[in-house]
Protein backbone atom coordinates (compact mmCIF):
# COMPACT_ATOMS: atom_id res chain seq x y z
CA UNK A 1 0.00 0.00 0.00
CA UNK A 2 1.14 3.43 -1.16
CA UNK A 3 1.30 6.48 1.00
CA UNK A 4 -1.21 8.89 0.45
CA UNK A 5 -1.57 12.25 2.37
CA UNK A 6 -5.03 13.21 3.31
CA UNK A 7 -4.71 16.95 2.63
CA UNK A 8 -3.70 16.57 -0.91
CA UNK A 9 -5.90 16.15 -4.09
CA UNK A 10 -4.57 14.12 -7.38
CA UNK A 11 -4.84 13.82 -11.02
CA UNK A 12 -5.81 10.04 -12.41
CA UNK A 13 -2.29 10.36 -13.83
CA UNK A 14 -0.37 10.27 -10.37
CA UNK A 15 0.36 13.66 -9.73
CA UNK A 16 -0.37 15.44 -6.35
CA UNK A 17 -1.76 19.05 -6.30
CA UNK A 18 -0.63 21.22 -2.56
CA UNK A 19 -3.13 24.09 -3.20
CA UNK A 20 -2.23 27.38 -0.90
CA UNK A 21 -4.46 30.45 -1.70
CA UNK A 22 -4.12 31.10 -5.72
CA UNK A 23 -0.44 28.74 -5.95
CA UNK A 24 -0.49 24.96 -6.13
CA UNK A 25 2.51 23.23 -5.42
CA UNK A 26 2.89 19.85 -7.51
CA UNK A 27 4.62 16.35 -7.10
CA UNK A 28 4.34 12.94 -8.05
CA UNK A 29 2.41 10.33 -6.08
CA UNK A 30 4.29 7.83 -3.71
CA UNK A 31 2.65 5.18 -5.92
CA UNK A 32 4.24 6.74 -9.33
CA UNK A 33 7.87 6.76 -7.74
CA UNK A 34 7.69 3.21 -6.89
CA UNK A 35 6.00 2.36 -10.23
CA UNK A 36 8.66 4.50 -12.18
CA UNK A 37 11.65 3.44 -9.82
CA UNK A 38 15.07 5.11 -9.25
CA UNK A 39 14.99 8.61 -10.91
CA UNK A 40 17.89 9.62 -12.66
CA UNK A 41 17.20 12.30 -14.47
CA UNK A 42 13.99 15.01 -14.30
CA UNK A 43 12.95 17.87 -16.29
CA UNK A 44 11.07 20.36 -15.02
CA UNK A 45 8.93 23.47 -17.11
CA UNK A 46 10.55 26.43 -17.80
CA UNK A 47 9.40 29.31 -14.79
CA UNK A 48 6.85 31.72 -16.67
CA UNK A 49 5.52 28.77 -19.08
CA UNK A 50 1.93 28.78 -19.10
CA UNK A 51 0.66 25.13 -18.74
CA UNK A 52 -3.08 23.65 -19.22
CA UNK A 53 -4.36 21.18 -17.20
CA UNK A 54 -3.34 17.66 -18.91
CA UNK A 55 -0.10 19.49 -20.69
CA UNK A 56 2.99 17.07 -20.14
CA UNK A 57 4.97 19.14 -19.02
CA UNK A 58 7.90 17.43 -17.05
CA UNK A 59 9.58 14.46 -17.74
CA UNK A 60 11.13 11.71 -15.32
CA UNK A 61 13.97 9.40 -16.16
CA UNK A 62 14.59 6.19 -14.12
CA UNK A 63 17.61 3.54 -15.61
CA UNK A 64 14.85 2.26 -17.66
CA UNK A 65 12.64 4.53 -19.38
CA UNK A 66 11.48 8.11 -19.65
CA UNK A 67 8.12 9.05 -18.87
CA UNK A 68 5.91 12.38 -19.17
CA UNK A 69 4.28 14.08 -16.30
CA UNK A 70 1.31 16.10 -16.75
CA UNK A 71 -0.43 19.39 -15.53
CA UNK A 72 -2.93 18.22 -12.86
CA UNK A 73 -4.51 21.94 -13.39
CA UNK A 74 -3.65 25.31 -15.18
CA UNK A 75 -1.45 28.13 -14.38
CA UNK A 76 1.78 29.82 -15.09
CA UNK A 77 4.92 28.24 -13.49
CA UNK A 78 6.35 30.18 -10.73
CA UNK A 79 8.83 28.20 -9.15
CA UNK A 80 11.11 25.13 -9.85
CA UNK A 81 12.66 22.53 -7.63
CA UNK A 82 16.00 23.22 -8.73
CA UNK A 83 17.55 20.67 -5.90
CA UNK A 84 15.84 17.77 -8.45
CA UNK A 85 18.38 18.62 -10.86
CA UNK A 86 21.16 17.12 -8.62
CA UNK A 87 19.65 14.63 -6.75
CA UNK A 88 16.18 13.23 -8.40
CA UNK A 89 16.19 10.40 -6.31
CA UNK A 90 15.13 12.78 -3.29
CA UNK A 91 11.74 12.00 -5.19
CA UNK A 92 11.92 8.47 -4.53
CA UNK A 93 12.45 9.05 -0.99
CA UNK A 94 10.20 11.98 -0.27
CA UNK A 95 7.78 12.16 -3.03
CA UNK A 96 5.47 14.52 -1.00
CA UNK A 97 7.89 17.11 0.80
CA UNK A 98 11.48 17.42 -0.32
CA UNK A 99 10.77 15.67 -3.69
CA UNK A 100 8.25 18.26 -5.12
CA UNK A 101 8.33 19.56 -9.03
CA UNK A 102 6.86 23.23 -9.48
CA UNK A 103 4.31 25.97 -7.77
CA UNK A 104 2.09 27.00 -10.11
CA UNK A 105 -0.33 30.23 -9.92
CA UNK A 106 -3.34 29.10 -10.80
CA UNK A 107 -5.10 30.29 -13.48
CA UNK A 108 -9.01 28.44 -13.23
CA UNK A 109 -8.98 27.50 -9.49
CA UNK A 110 -12.61 25.58 -10.50
CA UNK A 111 -10.71 23.05 -12.24
CA UNK A 112 -9.56 21.69 -8.38
CA UNK A 113 -12.65 20.22 -8.27
CA UNK A 114 -11.69 17.82 -10.99
CA UNK A 115 -9.11 16.41 -9.54
CA UNK A 116 -9.44 13.03 -7.24
CA UNK A 117 -9.82 12.60 -3.08
CA UNK A 118 -7.24 10.63 -1.43
CA UNK A 119 -9.85 8.61 -1.12
CA UNK A 120 -10.50 8.01 -4.57
CA UNK A 121 -7.19 8.04 -5.72
CA UNK A 122 -6.26 5.26 -3.37
CA UNK A 123 -9.12 3.47 -4.28
CA UNK A 124 -7.38 3.77 -8.21
CA UNK A 125 -4.17 2.59 -7.59
CA UNK A 126 -4.65 0.07 -4.26
CA UNK A 127 -7.26 -2.15 -6.35
CA UNK B 1 3.85 -23.26 -16.77
CA UNK B 2 1.66 -20.93 -18.63
CA UNK B 3 -0.80 -18.64 -17.51
CA UNK B 4 -2.77 -15.52 -19.56
CA UNK B 5 -0.65 -16.72 -22.32
CA UNK B 6 2.70 -15.71 -20.48
CA UNK B 7 4.94 -18.35 -19.69
CA UNK B 8 6.28 -18.65 -16.48
CA UNK B 9 9.97 -20.51 -15.16
CA UNK B 10 9.84 -22.58 -12.44
CA UNK B 11 11.08 -20.11 -10.21
CA UNK B 12 8.21 -17.87 -10.49
CA UNK B 13 6.79 -18.31 -7.06
CA UNK B 14 10.33 -17.78 -5.78
CA UNK B 15 10.03 -14.29 -7.35
CA UNK B 16 6.68 -13.35 -5.93
CA UNK B 17 7.50 -14.30 -2.98
CA UNK B 18 10.34 -12.20 -3.05
CA UNK B 19 8.63 -8.97 -4.10
CA UNK B 20 9.53 -8.71 -7.23
CA UNK B 21 8.41 -6.65 -10.23
CA UNK B 22 7.08 -8.81 -12.99
CA UNK B 23 7.17 -7.76 -16.42
CA UNK B 24 6.32 -9.46 -19.87
CA UNK B 25 9.63 -10.48 -21.66
CA UNK B 26 9.49 -11.98 -25.33
CA UNK B 27 6.31 -14.05 -24.14
CA UNK B 28 7.41 -14.84 -20.42
CA UNK B 29 6.88 -12.98 -17.26
CA UNK B 30 9.80 -12.37 -15.52
CA UNK B 31 11.47 -10.31 -12.54
CA UNK B 32 12.42 -6.81 -13.83
CA UNK B 33 13.62 -5.73 -10.16
CA UNK B 34 14.01 -7.02 -6.82
CA UNK B 35 15.01 -3.86 -4.63
CA UNK B 36 16.09 -1.59 -7.29
CA UNK B 37 17.54 -2.21 -10.63
CA UNK B 38 20.81 0.67 -9.93
CA UNK B 39 21.04 -1.38 -6.70
CA UNK B 40 21.22 -4.86 -8.08
CA UNK B 41 23.59 -3.50 -10.76
CA UNK B 42 26.30 -2.23 -8.34
CA UNK B 43 25.82 -5.58 -6.43
CA UNK B 44 26.87 -7.26 -9.71
CA UNK B 45 29.77 -5.21 -10.13
CA UNK B 46 30.92 -4.95 -6.10
CA UNK B 47 30.00 -8.43 -4.76
CA UNK B 48 27.57 -10.73 -6.51
CA UNK B 49 24.25 -10.98 -8.32
CA UNK B 50 22.00 -14.55 -9.05
CA UNK B 51 19.44 -14.37 -12.21
CA UNK B 52 16.96 -16.34 -13.35
CA UNK B 53 17.82 -17.31 -17.03
CA UNK B 54 15.61 -19.87 -17.48
CA UNK B 55 13.51 -18.45 -20.40
CA UNK B 56 16.88 -18.66 -22.62
CA UNK B 57 16.83 -21.80 -25.20
CA UNK B 58 19.07 -25.39 -24.71
CA UNK B 59 19.27 -27.13 -28.22
CA UNK B 60 21.05 -30.14 -27.72
CA UNK B 61 23.19 -31.93 -30.36
CA UNK B 62 24.54 -35.43 -30.54
CA UNK B 63 26.20 -37.42 -33.27
CA UNK B 64 29.26 -37.64 -35.60
CA UNK B 65 28.03 -35.34 -38.12
CA UNK B 66 26.84 -32.57 -35.30
CA UNK B 67 30.28 -30.37 -35.43
CA UNK B 68 30.00 -29.98 -39.58
CA UNK B 69 26.73 -29.32 -39.60
CA UNK B 70 26.90 -26.70 -36.61
CA UNK B 71 30.06 -25.69 -38.21
CA UNK B 72 28.21 -24.63 -41.38
CA UNK B 73 25.06 -22.73 -39.80
CA UNK B 74 27.24 -20.60 -36.89
CA UNK B 75 29.44 -17.97 -37.65
CA UNK B 76 32.44 -18.63 -35.20
CA UNK B 77 34.50 -22.03 -35.56
CA UNK B 78 33.23 -24.25 -33.17
CA UNK B 79 36.56 -26.82 -34.69
CA UNK B 80 38.80 -24.16 -32.94
CA UNK B 81 37.35 -25.41 -29.23
CA UNK B 82 38.67 -27.35 -27.03
CA UNK B 83 35.83 -30.01 -25.56
CA UNK B 84 34.46 -28.75 -22.59
CA UNK B 85 34.54 -25.29 -24.19
CA UNK B 86 32.12 -22.52 -25.36
CA UNK B 87 32.39 -19.33 -27.76
CA UNK B 88 30.15 -16.96 -28.26
CA UNK B 89 28.66 -17.20 -31.89
CA UNK B 90 26.19 -16.03 -34.63
CA UNK B 91 23.41 -18.15 -36.60
CA UNK B 92 23.09 -15.99 -39.87
CA UNK B 93 21.22 -15.71 -42.92
CA UNK B 94 22.25 -16.32 -46.50
CA UNK B 95 22.63 -12.57 -46.83
CA UNK B 96 24.35 -12.15 -43.70
CA UNK B 97 21.40 -10.65 -41.46
CA UNK B 98 21.60 -12.31 -37.99
CA UNK B 99 18.66 -14.33 -36.90
CA UNK B 100 20.25 -14.50 -33.05
CA UNK B 101 23.65 -14.47 -31.01
CA UNK B 102 24.53 -17.14 -29.19
CA UNK B 103 27.13 -19.52 -27.11
CA UNK B 104 28.07 -22.93 -28.22
CA UNK B 105 29.58 -25.29 -26.40
CA UNK B 106 31.26 -28.25 -26.86
CA UNK B 107 30.43 -31.03 -24.06
CA UNK B 108 32.17 -33.84 -25.38
CA UNK B 109 33.92 -35.25 -29.32
CA UNK B 110 30.31 -35.14 -30.61
CA UNK B 111 28.01 -33.62 -28.13
CA UNK B 112 27.19 -29.89 -28.25
CA UNK B 113 24.89 -27.24 -26.71
CA UNK B 114 23.66 -23.89 -27.68
CA UNK B 115 22.09 -21.44 -25.47
CA UNK B 116 19.91 -19.19 -27.05
CA UNK B 117 17.98 -16.10 -27.11
CA UNK B 118 14.43 -16.47 -25.43
CA UNK B 119 12.90 -14.15 -27.98
CA UNK B 120 14.46 -15.91 -30.85
CA UNK B 121 13.88 -19.51 -29.50
CA UNK B 122 11.18 -20.88 -31.80
CA UNK B 123 12.66 -18.86 -35.04
CA UNK B 124 15.98 -20.67 -34.14
CA UNK B 125 14.67 -24.14 -33.94
CA UNK B 126 12.74 -23.98 -37.34
CA UNK B 127 15.60 -22.35 -38.73
CA UNK B 128 18.44 -24.76 -37.54
CA UNK B 129 15.56 -28.17 -38.60
CA UNK B 130 15.36 -26.53 -41.65
CA UNK B 131 18.74 -26.32 -42.61
CA UNK B 132 19.05 -29.88 -41.20
CA UNK B 133 16.27 -30.97 -43.18
CA UNK B 134 18.01 -29.41 -46.21
CA UNK B 135 21.18 -31.01 -46.23
CA UNK B 136 21.76 -33.48 -49.45
CA UNK B 137 23.47 -36.00 -47.57
CA UNK B 138 21.56 -37.94 -44.34
CA UNK B 139 23.35 -36.65 -41.09
CA UNK B 140 24.21 -38.50 -38.39
CA UNK B 141 22.81 -35.84 -35.90
CA UNK B 142 20.31 -36.16 -33.26
CA UNK B 143 18.85 -32.16 -32.56
CA UNK B 144 16.95 -31.87 -29.21
CA UNK B 145 15.19 -29.14 -27.92
CA UNK B 146 15.84 -29.61 -24.53
CA UNK B 147 14.79 -25.72 -23.21
CA UNK B 148 10.96 -26.90 -21.94
CA UNK B 149 12.47 -29.53 -19.09
CA UNK B 150 15.69 -27.38 -18.82
CA UNK B 151 15.98 -24.29 -16.26
CA UNK B 152 19.26 -21.81 -16.10
CA UNK B 153 21.16 -19.20 -13.52
CA UNK B 154 23.47 -16.76 -14.07
CA UNK B 155 26.00 -16.09 -10.77
CA UNK B 156 27.72 -13.16 -11.64
CA UNK B 157 30.24 -10.90 -9.84
CA UNK B 158 33.54 -11.18 -7.86
CA UNK B 159 31.83 -12.91 -5.48
CA UNK B 160 30.86 -15.31 -7.75
CA UNK B 161 33.76 -18.10 -7.18
CA UNK B 162 33.84 -17.93 -3.76
CA UNK B 163 29.53 -18.15 -3.65
CA UNK B 164 29.64 -21.29 -5.96
CA UNK B 165 32.48 -23.00 -4.02
CA UNK B 166 30.16 -23.93 -1.62
CA UNK B 167 27.71 -25.56 -3.84
CA UNK B 168 30.65 -27.02 -6.96
CA UNK B 169 33.69 -27.36 -5.08
CA UNK B 170 34.88 -28.14 -9.11
CA UNK B 171 33.39 -25.15 -10.45
CA UNK B 172 35.98 -22.47 -9.23
CA UNK B 173 39.01 -24.76 -11.29
CA UNK B 174 36.77 -23.70 -14.54
CA UNK B 175 38.37 -20.81 -16.67
CA UNK B 176 36.33 -18.39 -18.30
CA UNK B 177 34.23 -19.97 -21.23
CA UNK B 178 34.82 -23.70 -19.86
CA UNK B 179 32.30 -25.87 -19.11
CA UNK B 180 32.07 -28.76 -16.45
CA UNK B 181 29.07 -31.25 -15.98
CA UNK B 182 28.84 -31.46 -12.53
CA UNK B 183 26.60 -33.26 -10.29
CA UNK B 184 23.09 -31.32 -7.95
CA UNK B 185 21.45 -33.82 -5.55
CA UNK B 186 21.53 -36.27 -8.42
CA UNK B 187 20.90 -34.22 -10.88
CA UNK B 188 23.59 -33.84 -14.03
CA UNK B 189 24.06 -29.57 -13.98
CA UNK B 190 25.77 -27.94 -16.72
CA UNK B 191 28.21 -25.19 -15.13
CA UNK B 192 30.21 -22.59 -16.98
CA UNK B 193 32.24 -19.83 -16.58
CA UNK B 194 30.43 -17.07 -18.36
CA UNK B 195 28.16 -14.35 -18.25
CA UNK B 196 26.73 -11.61 -19.95
CA UNK B 197 27.86 -8.89 -17.34
CA UNK B 198 31.08 -8.02 -17.90
CA UNK B 199 32.05 -9.56 -14.52
CA UNK B 200 33.51 -12.88 -13.60
CA UNK B 201 31.00 -15.39 -13.14
CA UNK B 202 29.01 -18.91 -13.68
CA UNK B 203 26.07 -19.87 -15.64
CA UNK B 204 24.13 -23.01 -14.50
CA UNK B 205 21.80 -25.30 -16.59
CA UNK B 206 20.05 -27.36 -14.56
CA UNK B 207 16.42 -29.55 -14.56
CA UNK B 208 13.26 -27.53 -14.01
CA UNK B 209 12.61 -29.66 -10.67
CA UNK B 210 15.81 -28.91 -9.00
CA UNK B 211 16.27 -25.10 -10.11
CA UNK B 212 14.28 -23.71 -7.00
CA UNK B 213 16.18 -25.59 -4.79
CA UNK B 214 19.85 -24.58 -6.52
CA UNK B 215 18.80 -20.90 -5.88
CA UNK B 216 17.81 -21.32 -1.98
CA UNK B 217 21.26 -22.74 -1.86
CA UNK B 218 22.85 -19.51 -3.83
CA UNK B 219 20.77 -17.31 -1.52
CA UNK B 220 21.53 -19.24 2.04
CA UNK B 221 25.29 -19.07 1.24
CA UNK B 222 25.93 -15.67 -0.66
CA UNK B 223 23.90 -12.50 1.05
CA UNK B 224 27.00 -13.00 3.87
CA UNK B 225 29.12 -12.27 0.50
CA UNK B 226 26.69 -9.67 -0.85
CA UNK B 227 24.92 -11.68 -3.22
CA UNK B 228 21.55 -10.38 -4.40
CA UNK B 229 18.82 -11.44 -6.69
CA UNK B 230 19.47 -9.17 -9.72
CA UNK B 231 16.51 -9.24 -12.46
CA UNK B 232 16.09 -8.07 -16.12
CA UNK B 233 16.78 -4.20 -15.41
CA UNK B 234 20.16 -5.01 -14.01
CA UNK B 235 21.06 -7.67 -16.35
CA UNK B 236 20.41 -5.06 -19.33
CA UNK B 237 22.58 -1.86 -17.81
CA UNK B 238 24.96 -4.41 -16.94
CA UNK B 239 25.22 -5.72 -20.46
CA UNK B 240 25.32 -2.35 -21.88
CA UNK B 241 27.87 -1.04 -20.00
CA UNK B 242 30.16 -4.03 -20.98
CA UNK B 243 29.29 -2.97 -24.89
CA UNK B 244 27.33 -6.32 -25.26
CA UNK B 245 24.78 -6.56 -27.88
CA UNK B 246 21.23 -7.21 -27.60
CA UNK B 247 19.13 -9.28 -30.36
CA UNK B 248 16.46 -6.98 -31.37
CA UNK B 249 18.40 -3.92 -30.55
CA UNK B 250 22.13 -4.06 -32.27
CA UNK B 251 21.08 -7.38 -33.88
CA UNK B 252 18.53 -7.68 -36.44
CA UNK B 253 18.06 -9.66 -39.23
CA UNK B 254 18.59 -6.56 -40.84
CA UNK B 255 22.35 -5.95 -39.22
CA UNK B 256 25.24 -8.41 -39.97
CA UNK B 257 27.71 -9.02 -37.68
CA UNK B 258 30.50 -7.23 -39.51
CA UNK B 259 27.90 -4.22 -39.02
CA UNK B 260 27.68 -5.23 -35.57
CA UNK B 261 31.43 -4.85 -34.78
CA UNK B 262 31.31 -8.54 -33.81
CA UNK B 263 33.79 -9.19 -36.64
CA UNK B 264 36.28 -11.84 -34.16
CA UNK B 265 33.27 -14.19 -33.79
CA UNK B 266 32.98 -14.65 -37.62
CA UNK B 267 35.58 -17.60 -38.95
CA UNK B 268 35.95 -17.08 -42.84
CA UNK B 269 39.22 -18.97 -41.78
CA UNK B 270 36.68 -22.32 -41.75
CA UNK B 271 34.80 -23.99 -44.55
CA UNK B 272 31.85 -22.70 -46.08
CA UNK B 273 29.16 -21.96 -43.82
CA UNK B 274 26.07 -19.85 -44.28
CA UNK B 275 26.60 -16.15 -44.92
CA UNK B 276 29.97 -16.38 -45.61
CA UNK B 277 30.15 -14.85 -49.13
CA UNK B 278 28.23 -11.46 -47.56
CA UNK B 279 30.30 -11.73 -44.54
CA UNK B 280 33.86 -11.86 -46.71
CA UNK B 281 32.90 -9.17 -49.09
CA UNK B 282 31.95 -6.97 -46.19
CA UNK B 283 35.02 -7.68 -44.16
CA UNK B 284 37.39 -6.68 -47.38
CA UNK B 285 35.37 -4.35 -49.05
CA UNK B 286 33.94 -2.38 -45.50
CA UNK B 287 30.68 -1.44 -44.23
CA UNK B 288 28.82 1.83 -44.57
CA UNK B 289 27.88 1.87 -40.77
CA UNK B 290 29.29 0.60 -37.33
CA UNK B 291 28.14 -0.35 -33.96
CA UNK B 292 29.52 1.80 -31.41
CA UNK B 293 29.39 2.51 -27.85
CA UNK B 294 29.07 6.18 -26.91
CA UNK B 295 29.04 8.21 -23.29
CA UNK B 296 27.35 11.81 -22.85
CA UNK B 297 29.87 14.10 -22.85
CA UNK B 298 27.64 16.96 -21.95
CA UNK B 299 24.99 16.78 -18.85
CA UNK B 300 21.84 15.44 -20.62
CA UNK B 301 19.15 13.45 -20.09
CA UNK B 302 20.02 9.51 -20.16
CA UNK B 303 19.75 8.56 -24.81
CA UNK B 304 17.16 6.01 -25.44
CA UNK B 305 16.24 3.37 -27.82
CA UNK B 306 15.42 5.50 -31.43
CA UNK B 307 16.98 8.42 -31.16
CA UNK B 308 18.53 10.17 -33.39
CA UNK B 309 22.72 10.54 -33.80
CA UNK B 310 23.99 13.40 -35.41
CA UNK B 311 27.50 14.32 -36.59
CA UNK B 312 29.80 16.83 -34.15
CA UNK B 313 32.15 17.75 -37.69
CA UNK B 314 29.66 21.28 -38.21
CA UNK B 315 27.90 19.50 -41.17
CA UNK B 316 24.87 18.73 -38.26
CA UNK B 317 24.56 15.51 -40.70
CA UNK B 318 22.22 12.69 -38.85
CA UNK B 319 24.56 9.81 -39.00
CA UNK B 320 22.82 7.49 -37.25
CA UNK B 321 20.73 5.97 -34.57
CA UNK B 322 20.52 5.07 -30.38
CA UNK B 323 19.72 0.81 -30.37
CA UNK B 324 20.20 0.86 -26.64
CA UNK B 325 20.50 3.67 -24.12
CA UNK B 326 20.68 4.37 -20.34
CA UNK B 327 21.79 6.18 -17.25
CA UNK B 328 25.08 4.03 -16.25
CA UNK B 329 24.44 3.04 -13.02
CA UNK B 330 27.98 2.70 -12.64
CA UNK B 331 29.67 6.14 -14.40
CA UNK B 332 26.69 8.36 -13.49
CA UNK B 333 26.07 9.45 -17.25
CA UNK B 334 24.07 8.61 -20.20
CA UNK B 335 25.63 5.77 -21.89
CA UNK B 336 24.21 4.09 -24.98
CA UNK B 337 25.00 1.76 -28.33
CA UNK B 338 24.01 2.69 -31.64
CA UNK B 339 24.67 2.74 -35.31
CA UNK B 340 26.75 5.46 -37.06
CA UNK B 341 28.13 5.68 -40.24
CA UNK B 342 31.74 4.14 -40.01
CA UNK B 343 33.36 7.79 -40.73
CA UNK B 344 31.98 8.55 -37.63
CA UNK B 345 32.60 5.65 -35.68
CA UNK B 346 35.99 5.59 -34.74
CA UNK B 347 36.48 6.01 -30.38
CA UNK B 348 37.44 9.62 -29.70
CA UNK B 349 34.46 10.85 -32.44
CA UNK B 350 32.51 13.37 -31.06
CA UNK B 351 28.74 13.29 -31.84
CA UNK B 352 25.50 14.74 -30.89
CA UNK B 353 22.62 12.79 -29.39
CA UNK B 354 18.72 14.35 -30.23
CA UNK B 355 17.12 14.18 -26.87
CA UNK B 356 13.27 15.55 -27.09
CA UNK B 357 14.48 18.16 -29.71
CA UNK B 358 18.01 19.43 -28.37
CA UNK B 359 20.82 18.10 -29.31
CA UNK B 360 23.49 16.79 -26.73
CA UNK B 361 27.28 16.39 -27.48
CA UNK B 362 28.42 12.49 -26.79
CA UNK B 363 31.68 10.50 -27.71
CA UNK B 364 32.10 7.37 -29.33
CA UNK B 365 33.97 4.90 -27.03
CA UNK B 366 35.71 1.44 -26.86
CA UNK B 367 33.57 -1.16 -25.85
CA UNK B 368 33.91 -2.34 -22.88
CA UNK B 369 32.49 1.46 -22.15
CA UNK B 370 32.83 1.30 -18.46
CA UNK B 371 35.85 -0.73 -17.26
CA UNK B 372 36.98 -0.97 -14.13
CA UNK B 373 40.02 -0.25 -12.22
CA UNK B 374 42.40 -2.12 -11.65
Amino acid sequence: MSDIPTNLKYASSHEWVNVEGDTAIIGISDHAQDELTELVFIELPEIGRELTAGDPCAVVESVKTASDIYAPVSGRVIETNDALDTEPGTVNEDPYGDGWFFKIHLANPKELDDLLSPDDYGEQVNV
Amino acid sequence: MEKNGLKRTALFETHTALDARMVQFSGWEMPLLYSGIAQEHRSVREAAGLFDISHMGEFQFDGPDALEFLNHILSNDLAKLEPDSGQYSLLCQDNGGVIDDLYAYRLGQDRYLLIVNASRLEVDWMWIKAQCNSNSKSLQLEMTNRSGELSALALQGPKAAEIIAGVFPAAVELQKNQIAELDFSGATTWVSRTGYTGEDGFELVVPNERVVSLWKQFMSLGPALGLMPAGLGARDTLRTEAGYSLYGHELTAETTPIEASLGWAVALDKPDFIGRETLAAQKQNGVSRRCIGFKMTSKSAPPREHYKIFAADGTGREIGEVTSGMQSPSLGCGIGLGYVESAHAKSGTDIEIEIRNRRFLAQVVKRPIFRKLD
